[in-house]
């Protein structure tokens, strides 16, 4: 079920793409208005969650040390790890988001009888990796279509990224790593009991798109040709907000087209959306330095406590005897 | 207490088939894995809502009249007030990175005990109420309908977790579990659901300033026991203070440092140093606490806890505050207490009265950590110290899950050890500092009824001392936390017999040399300290030394 579901899912919308520009010719809404559905979908999406997150309070200073603190002079403080500025904040979170450095601590326990283990595991972590540098890299690449000139770092990204050519038509490195990537972070969600039994459909849908989206996207690229100055065309269109339809784009290209605004649309209604979370995760992007500088909790007030006062009235008689001095008289 | 199970009945199980339905699986009450459920009176005391008779057995929990509104209008409270909550109900992505670093699962093998798994038995409410997608899919997105039984799971899964941040360490979005336990706490204690085993403390720390109740009298008596005690052992008599006006330094413990061994010795350990300091210091009746079990119940509760320290430094006047070695605690003054108690803006900015150090970490909470305070001491040479005296003890040092996950207080102590002793050895990398593994009876787990489960759940922990005992020929547990101190016997008993459990200044107190003292022979538990070859008679020894029976000679008075 958890498996069907999204795959189903994934599938019907390719469908429906297909049959939208196949057999209804509905090029207007796939080509123009859905591209600005999803868009709208994704900018307001996102800045909703990031609102509805920012909103809540963060009422006290709880990162997760994972070195030295600031202490003694002499002692060597861990600055990116434990941070107690915000330098070293930004670096711990740089170091987070550009590299998954919790992520690359990441170990296997193993249990032989009556002895723990711990293994390596840094597959995870490498996939992990893979998979979102190929995705920036393939985004990035995109822009291409949407610039005119293409910009000197963009065309540069592209040569290095296929760099590895073999024959026509160029075959870009990242195309094969991305594949490769979502096909383990599937697998292995399919594979290790573990990992299986936590999973959720809304865990395999957002892979599914993605494979489709790149198996639509490779198919065009280096299978099914589609007129790229035609797509070019649209493209452009879109971002001046002079929406065109031009004949002659084959129908995988809206079939790629529409599962990529459905991830875009998708996107910050789900789990996705753990791009923007980091950022704002209290754990990882506050400064140990609570004992050194005050934070202060806005919905902080005032409770009932016990005072001393009350303490000594109720223990006075044996405070008294033990020459404990009081404050009543 | 449950009969204990063998330990090889006890690791019957796998961690790698792993049941899918964990999701479905109904919770059972095993006994030795929970603990019972808090009397209403303990709950009265510090004003608690909805306490009632109920044990966790029992079929109908008597839950109040519309608790499942207080539950999701509790949620939706908490989601306000910690974007904590809210964040980590919506951004795992559910890698599994977490799944196997929790000791309670990696001593029990109950899928329920992932982290992941635990979050998920809040986060599939969270999504059935207040998600669209879970409000219109339902299982399929994986939400579900908040029902008795799920009230009863988060009761037994929410004290299956010492809050001891370890799986935040591996989250690659800083994923916090003990969070997400702490709010699952918070919303069954609107429900009157809590242990005994801490609520007891908390009414008792309320009350009486201290988890167990202690009376000013008592503590009073108890101490003068360990001075006697102290003064056998240093022809010494050591006589603190209480609750003295115009002390420069208050000092505040665990209570368990103050009547429960090993605690003890930690605190003989510290009576020794401040006297060798000539330390102007006091102790309070009133804020005779530092740990505080109200952290396992509310905010709130923390809060007013905690607001005794302050209070007496300010009501004293001292000049600002000496913490012992304590875990929770730490965590609660390094990261909770000046936002909640402060500014303590009465106090000054702790400096060291024998070194002139500083403590500039500490400029704003104006509390300092004792060993802080005392590698500052070691460093500047400012105490003089024998080692050899601890040269029948072989070391490992266990960072308790606060202080390294939630202070990064790493290594003072190891500092503080390598000065006090002659024979270190760490435990493996994977097990210690930010990756330390928790001693399974944190966050008020450490009840006697639960025995089970924390056998369980400090298993992967004993497993690592077990490893360098057979290596190093490890027989001493030492640590910085008073929860240590009273769980890891039990567990060390267990798993692996004949280890000691030491505070650091119990090390620190075996070793000091104190001005006037007479010849040791006896260490901190008045257990005769090793017979070392005498060395040529530096005459001062006089007839102690002909007595032959220990003959230091290092560091003696003259």
């Amino acid at each position: 079920m958890k498996i069907a579901v999204p795959l189903a899912l994934t599938l019907a919308l390719a469908g429906i793409a297909w049959a939208g520009i196949q057999l209804l010719g509905l090029y207007g809404l796939f080509g123009i208005v859905v591209p600005y559905v999803a868009l709208a979908s994704f900018v307001v999406g996102f800045v909703y969650r990031l609102v509805k997150w920012g909103r809540s309070a963060v009422p006290f200073r709880i990162p997760t040390t994972c070195g030295q603190q600031k202490s003694l002079p002499w002692v060597k403080q861990n600055k990116i790890e434990n941070p107690a500025s915000t330098a070293g904040v930004v670096g711990r979170m740089l170091m987070e988001v550009l590299f998954f450095r919790s992520l690359f601590r990441n170990t296997k326990t193993e249990k032989h009888g009556a002895n723990l283990g711990v293994g390596s595991a840094k597959w995870l972590w490498f996939g992990a990796l893979v998979f979102h540098w190929s995705m920036l890299v393939v985004v990035l690449r995109h822009l291409r279509f949407f610039l005119e000139p293409v910009p000197a770092p963009l065309a540069a990204l592209e040569g290095f990224d296929s760099l590895l050519q073999v024959g026509l038509p160029v075959l870009y490195i990242t195309d094969l790593t991305i594949v490769c990537a979502l096909t383990f972070l599937f697998v292995r969600r399919v594979v290790l009991p573990r990992v299986r039994s936590l999973s959720l459909p809304n865990d395999f849908f957002p892979l599914f798109l993605l494979l489709g989206v790149v198996a639509a996207g490779v198919a065009m690229r280096y299978f099914v040709r589609v007129d790229v100055e035609a797509v070019k065309e649209m493209a452009m269109g879109l971002v001046t907000l002079h929406p065109v339809v031009v004949d002659g784009v084959g129908t995988i290209f809206y079939v790629h087209l529409f599962l990529a605004c459905a991830l875009v649309a998708y996107f910050p209604w789900s789990k996705l959306m753990h791009a923007g979370g980091v950022v704002l995760s209290p754990t990882r992007n506050m400064a140990n330095n609570s004992r050194s500088v005050r934070h202060v909790n806005p919905w902080s007030r005032d409770l009932p406590v016990h005072t001393y006062a009350e303490y000594e009235e109720e223990f006075k008689d044996k405070m008294v005897k033990v020459g404990l001095p009081l404050d009543a008289e | 207490m449950a009969k204990l199970l063998k330990q090889d009945e006890l690791l019957d199980f796998s961690l790698d088939a792993t049941s899918a339905d964990w999701r479905h699986a109904p919770v059972e009450f095993k006994e030795g894995m929970y603990c019972h459920g808090a009397k209403p009176k303990n709950l009265e005391v510090v004003g608690l809502p909805n306490g009632h008779d109920w044990s966790p057995t029992d079929d109908d929990w008597h839950l109040p009249e519309g608790w499942k509104d207080i539950v999701l209008n509790g949620m939706e409270d908490l989601m306000k007030k910690y974007r904590s909550f809210k964040l980590y109900m919506d951004v795992c992505v559910r890698c599994g990175a977490c799944a196997d670093k929790c000791h309670f699962y990696q001593g029990t093998g109950d899928p329920r005990n992932m982290p992941v798994a635990r979050a998920e038995l809040l986060r599939s409410v969270y999504r059935r109420y207040f998600t669209t997608s879970g409000k219109m899919f339902g299982e399929l997105v994986g939400a579900r309908d908040l029902t008795e039984d799920v009230i009863k799971e988060w009761y037994y899964y929410f004290f299956q977790c010492t809050e001891c941040r370890r799986c935040s360490v591996f989250c690659p979005y800083g994923i916090d579990q003990a969070e997400i336990t702490i709010m699952g706490r918070e919303l069954l204690n609107l429900l009157g659901l809590n242990t005994e085993w801490i609520a007891g403390p908390v009414a008792n720390c309320y009350m009486k300033g201290n988890h167990v109740g202690l009376e000013p009298q008592t503590i009073m008596s108890n101490i003068e026991f360990l001075m006697d005690d102290l003064e056998d052992i240093t022809g010494k008599r050591i006589t603190p203070s209480f609750n003295r006006k115009g002390a420069e330094i208050l000092f505040v413990v665990p209570s368990g440092d103050l009547y429960a061994e090993p605690g003890t010795f930690t605190f003989m350990g510290y009576m020794l140093l401040f006297e060798q300091l000539g330390l102007d210091y006091t102790l309070s009746t009133y804020a005779s606490e530092g740990g505080n079990f109200g952290f396992f119940t509310t905010n709130d509760m923390a809060k007013r806890l905690n607001a005794k320290m302050y209070a007496e430094a300010k009501r004293l006047g001292v000049k600002w505050i000496l913490g012992g070695e304590c875990g929770h605690m730490w965590r609660l003054v390094n990261q909770y207490m000046d936002t909640w108690n402060g500014p303590a803006d009465f106090l000054e900015v702790p400096v060291s009265p024998i070194t002139g150090t500083r403590f500039e970490n500490a400029a704003s909470t104006k509390m300092v950590h004792i060993t802080e305070f005392t590698a500052d001491l070691l460093y500047h040479d400012k105490i003089k110290v024998d080692p050899s005296r601890n040269d029948h003890l072989v070391v490992t040092y266990h960072d308790s899950c606060n202080t390294s996950r939630a202070m990064g207080l790493l290594e003072e102590p190891r500092y503080i050890i390598n000065k006090v002793c002659n024979h270190f050895h760490e435990m493996p990398e994977e097990t210690i500092r930010e990756k330390t593994l928790c001693c399974g009876s944190g966050s008020g787990l450490n009840a006697g009824e639960n025995m089970e489960l924390r056998m369980r759940g400090g298993f992967p922990r004993a497993n690592a001392v077990r490893h360098v005992r057979d290596k190093y020929g490890v027989n001493v547990l030492a640590n910085i936390c008073a929860l240590d101190r009273a769980s890891f016997p039990a567990l060390m008993d267990y798993w692996v017999p004949g280890t000691k459990v030491m505070g650091v200044h119990e090390l620190v107190g075996n070793a000091l040399v104190l001005d006037g003292e007479k010849e040791r022979t006896l260490d901190l538990r008045l257990e005769e300290l090793p017979k070392k070859p005498a060395p040529a008679s530096t005459g001062d020894a006089g007839v102690e030394a002909a007595a032959g029976a220990d003959a230091e000679g290092v560091g003696s008075d003259a």
